[in-house]
């Protein structure tokens, strides 16, 4: 990549040198990316909080709402509304299949499962009718002044994997010159694969509206590094952070362009 | 006969040429004029100024280019691709003009990735 773009810029300085008098303009410019949800109807957003699962080392309720609701104060222009997270996986435990919430007839209250017992996103799929459940949501969005609401899922679970990696090792030859090869050896990899499901869902109404987004990233460390599961969960984010950003609010990406008189 | 046939041909071929003159030059201030504003952050004005230069000079690829850049700055990306690929088929070994283009292929391939499901 950085070849290709080196190349470019080689490719233009010599044109400009062949061009010798050619008039040009090198300028900053800053693209808007438009949000790919409509939140027009919307002042306030609610991050509501989300179905976890994975390890206990890292609490993906709690720390995804604090670092979504950090970054959209940040930037975007809907007010965030600050409150509790829901404990969404103890809601729908105690909610039916078929969406119906348990009344106050309810005798006993379910105990909801352990995150560490729910390893991947299919274990969280029992739980999910939440997402369906209008009154629910509907209850939610009067409560907080009809908000946008965001919910959806989250498993950050360890990983390792273990195989050929290639990496560059930089050796010197008979006549003492430095080079850097290329080097295929075996190698066991630990890390974490965060997986979350965003849904969006109209406070107004308790609907989910269409255009939910779903992520996938993962991270392997070299098994002596001892990475901590936060600190790699917020290098995970680091990379959902600006997907779910564009979804809700304009990005602006910056760069710079060449003007030709 | 033949000497008016050549003469009216020549007379012609000399109109053109002064006529495709002229309309490049005026075309080129309205590229300057757009450069100059865009400097200052004026981009409406200066995509103002660019579109004129277009419809002046329609084989102009510099104000196909800069009308390209300010339809970027603009967040119109649709007429920003179009206005590049036209500035790319009047000068398709331009570099500039080029990596102009893929600059903006990256940033709008990306868009359209993250927006499919």
């Amino acid at each position: 990549m950085t070849g290709r773009i080196s190349l470019r810029l080689l490719s233009v300085g010599l044109f400009l040198g062949a061009a010798g008098c050619a008039s040009f303009y090198e300028i900053p410019i800053e693209t808007p990316i438009a949000a790919k949800l409509d939140v027009s109807a919307f002042q306030r957003v609610f991050i509501a909080g989300f179905l976890a699962g994975g390890t206990e080392d890292v609490d993906g309720n709690v720390e995804t709402v604090r670092l979504l609701r950090s970054q959209l104060r940040l930037k975007s222009n809907l007010k965030v509304v600050d409150a509790d997270a829901l404990p969404l996986l103890e809601v729908a435990a105690n909610t039916g299949a078929e969406g119906q919430a348990a009344g106050p007839s309810a005798v006993e209250t379910k105990e909801p499962p352990h995150p560490s017992s729910l390893k991947n996103e299919k274990d969280l799929e029992p739980y999910e009718h939440i997402f369906a459940d209008a009154d629910y949501w509907k209850k939610i969005g009067e409560e907080y002044q009809n908000p946008l609401i965001v919910t959806g899922t989250v498993v950050f679970t360890p990983h390792s994997q273990s195989g050929m990696v290639q990496r560059e090792q930089e050796v010197i030859d008979a006549l003492g010159r430095r080079r850097v090869e290329p080097v295929r050896e075996y190698m066991e990899r630990k890390g974490f694969i965060l997986a979350e499901k965003f849904i969006f869902i109209d406070g107004r109404t308790g609907a989910q509206i269409p255009g939910g987004e779903t992520f996938r990233e993962e991270r392997l460390y070299n098994q002596n590094d001892n990475t901590p599961a936060l600190s790699s969960y917020f290098e995970l984010m680091d990379d959902i952070i600006p997907r779910f950003l564009s979804t809700l609010s304009t990005q602006r990406v910056r760069g710079s362009r060449v003007l030709i008189k | 006969m033949r000497v008016r046939i050549l003469t009216a041909i020549l007379l012609l071929t000399a109109l053109t040429g002064a006529a495709y003159a002229d309309a490049r030059s005026e075309a080129k201030e309205q590229v300057e004029f757009g450069i100059a504003v865009a400097q200052k952050g004026l981009w409406k004005e200066a995509l103002y100024r660019w579109e004129r230069a277009t419809q002046i000079d329609p084989t102009y690829a510099a104000a196909f280019n800069d009308l390209a850049i300010g339809y970027e700055h603009e967040g119109m990306l649709e007429k920003a691709g179009a206005a590049y690929e036209r500035a790319l088929k009047l000068e398709p070994n331009n570099p500039m003009v080029r990596q102009n283009f893929e600059l903006f292929k990256e940033i709008h391939d990306r868009t359209n990735q993250s927006q499919t499901p």
